[in-house]
């Protein structure tokens, strides 16, 4: 069984937030406008995070930290949901039951990487952005929480083509399988198979220049970054 | 018990004071108030509170963790000083289990109001999965309610038999409810030999209940790995604040109890004095706990926990942090030691104050850690500042309190009279010979 897993390149990484967008457009993220934002409501599957700025010109120093789901081994919100609207599918990935979720928020306080969002509102998305909703992916409804999938629909998908054309899964043709990757102008980002010792995000993830975020808190996380020369 | 007192204990029920009408009445239009704008907020959903990302909990759940403290007190005084044969409990014991009957629900009630999908809560009984601590407390207070309401019932039942048969000027509809209340009670000793074996069964029960129960609600927070909530001691910490804040809401009640229905001789300065000393206890177990997790987190220096305690000590939440710690320590032990001693007005400030105290605590508790996620970065700094919608749905929660209370003590007397009768006495004497 495969372990779907994601690698990004810090030193890559521009902070371009084209990721960002592309996940939007991919997974009909609602669109909370400016007021909900600055409230704290704004959603994003993808998220760049950033540092505050240090030292002085010209010696300034920032990064940039995309962060998707984690899709952790040992998922923190898996755990307390109490009717398994989040659980884990056999090939390790955090997934969501939309239906089921009774919006009780326990996953978003148990995530210690803050990536689950809560629908305060109906979903919402400006002229003419309704009319180009992805229809691999349902709208969710206002009162539930949802999260990056890392593009389940697209991996599903893609195993459906190879299956019926009787082959297994190429590396090539995972590594920019899910939206963000596939836009990334610097090529910061990986996806595969962790469980395949060749595949890219294996052979990336064992690199000296590898670590993952909150790494202490024994989630395991499938988001593994490279940084450092 | 001689029969002037039972006829002052019976007056109540029989007589509505234009006072009372009218408070009655104000506390139902708060309440419908607040079921308007819940209203208000199921058609537009949560985003009319002050939640956000990352502070997804607000004061729905803080209320949620207050009012199940505060049902504390009731299981505290009539269950735990039971067992310990404390008889001075006696008269109070009714009072303070009612005040846990009636705050239960407004408990759960929150936990309801904070659903982002009310119409969905049925599949927590679907798709229950015991893993998650919602469930556990979903588990223990419902456990909690229904047995606090056995017990409150059965305590009660005699003294619902002496309103059938002594209140025959009622009306027609009080005198009916009274009849069927009272389940055919006889006034048999072997009736009352049966209750009170009953009842201290159950008194050992609710005991280990009330311990489990408040235990389980810290730990929808302690469960999980986030700074200032992953620690052993919120659990006990929430224990001790729950019958901290529970005990000065017995103190408050009891003082408007012997005021309005006359009962100094009753409720004497001497049942104040023992509560008094019980409060100092608690003042000072509370400050033991206060102590001893902050120099805990302080001491280890961790970075994401020094993040949640410096929000508290001198962050944005420094003014409710010192506010509450100046209202659960210092000032109710200065009262407790000087003018609480010969005052009852002194004491009921006392009680109000450790009240308003011990909500702060849940609210210092509650949202400070979810401003300061592990993860940070200035995206997901949080901050929150409750709504008025969320303000209305909790004062109506507390006029829902009140109301339940009020017209209990309208119906029912609130003061038992059986367990403080000769007779029954004599016959619960034999019963242990």
């Amino acid at each position: 069984m495969p372990k779907w897993g994601m690698v990004i390149d810090l030193d890559k990484c521009t902070g371009c937030q084209a990721c960002s967008m592309a996940c939007r457009v991919e997974n009909n993220v609602s669109f909370a406008g400016p007021e909900q934002a600055e409230i704290g409501r704004a959603m994003f599957w993808q998220e760049v995070l950033d540092t505050e700025m240090h030292g002085h010109y010209p010696f300034l120093e920032t990064q940039f930290v995309p962060r998707p789901c984690m899709h952790c081994e040992h998922p923190p919100c898996v755990k307390v949901c109490p009717v398994g609207a989040t659980f884990q599918t056999e090939d390790g990935l955090v997934a969501m039951d939309y239906e089921l979720c009774i919006g009780c928020r326990m996953c978003t306080i148990a995530c210690p990487y803050a990536v689950r969002y809560f629908n305060w509102l109906a979903p919402r998305f400006p002229t003419p952005l309704e009319q180009a909703l992805n229809p691999d992916v349902p709208v969710r409804p206002r009162g539930v929480v949802e999260k990056c999938t890392f593009c389940i629909h697209r991996l599903r998908a893609a195993q459906d083509r190879a299956e019926k054309e009787g082959r297994t899964l190429r590396d090539a043709e995972m590594v920019n399988l899910p939206a963000c990757n596939q836009v990334c102008p610097a090529a910061a980002r990986y996806f595969g198979d962790l469980e395949d010792p060749e595949s890219t995000v294996s052979r990336l993830a064992r690199s000296p220049r590898a670590f993952a975020l909150l790494e202490e808190l024994g989630t395991e996380p499938k988001v593994h970054y490279l940084t450092g020369e | 018990m001689a029969q002037d007192e039972e006829t002052l204990l019976l007056s109540p029920l029989t007589r509505t004071s234009r006072g009372f009408g009218i408070f009655i009445a104000l506390l139902v239009a708060v309440v419908l108030v607040g079921a308007a704008i819940y209203g208000y907020q199921w058609a537009n959903g949560l985003s009319v509170t002050g939640m956000n990302r990352p502070v997804y909990m607000g004061i729905y759940i803080v209320n949620f963790v207050f009012f199940i403290g505060l049902a504390h007190s009731g299981t505290f005084i009539s269950a735990i000083l039971r067992l310990v044969g404390a008889d001075w409990r006696k008269p109070l014991a009714r009072a303070a289990e009612a005040i846990t009957v009636f705050s239960v629900p407004f408990g759960a009630g929150s936990i309801l109001i904070d659903l982002g999908r009310l119409d969905r809560m049925f599949n927590i009984f679907v798709h229950g999965r015991f893993e998650s601590p919602l469930l556990w407390d979903v588990v223990s207070v419902s456990l909690y309610l229904l047995s606090s309401i056995a017990f409150f019932y059965l305590s009660l039942l005699p003294d619902i038999a002496r309103c059938r048969d002594r209140l025959i000027d009622v009306p027609r509809w009080q005198h009916q409810m009274y009849r069927v209340l009272s389940l055919g009670w006889k006034d048999h000793p072997e009736q009352y030999r049966r209750l009170e074996k009953v009842l201290a069964a159950m008194a050992v029960f609710m005991s280990m209940l009330v311990i489990i129960v408040h235990t389980v609600v810290s730990w929808v927070f302690g469960m999980t790995v986030q700074p200032g909530w992953h620690t052993a001691i919120l659990g006990p910490f929430f224990l001790v604040g729950a019958v901290f804040s529970g005990s000065g809401a017995v103190v408050v009640t009891m003082a408007v109890l012997r005021r309005i229905f006359h009962l100094e001789d009753v409720l004497t300065l001497k049942h104040f004095d023992y509560m008094r000393k019980l409060l100092i206890a608690l003042t000072l177990v509370w400050l033991y706990f206060m102590v001893a997790e902050y120099l805990t987190t302080f001491y280890g220096q961790e970075v994401e926990e020094m993040l949640v305690f410096w929000q508290k000590f001198t962050g944005t939440y420094a003014i409710p942090f010192w506010v509450m710690f100046t209202l659960c320590f210092a000032v109710p032990l200065a009262i407790f030691l000087t003018r609480g001693k010969r005052s009852i007005g002194w004491m009921v400030a006392a009680g109000l104050i450790i009240n308003v105290g011990m909500w702060l605590e849940r609210y210092i508790v509650v949202v400070p850690t979810l401003t300061r996620p592990r993860l940070l970065s200035e995206l997901t700094m949080g901050n929150y500042t409750p709504t008025w919608v969320e303000g209305v749905i909790t004062a109506a929660c507390f006029a829902g309190l009140l109301l339940l209370y009020a017209l209990f003590t309208r119906f029912f007397p609130i003061i038992p009279i059986w367990e403080r009768s000769e007779e029954v006495e004599a016959y619960l004497h034999e019963m242990e010979e």
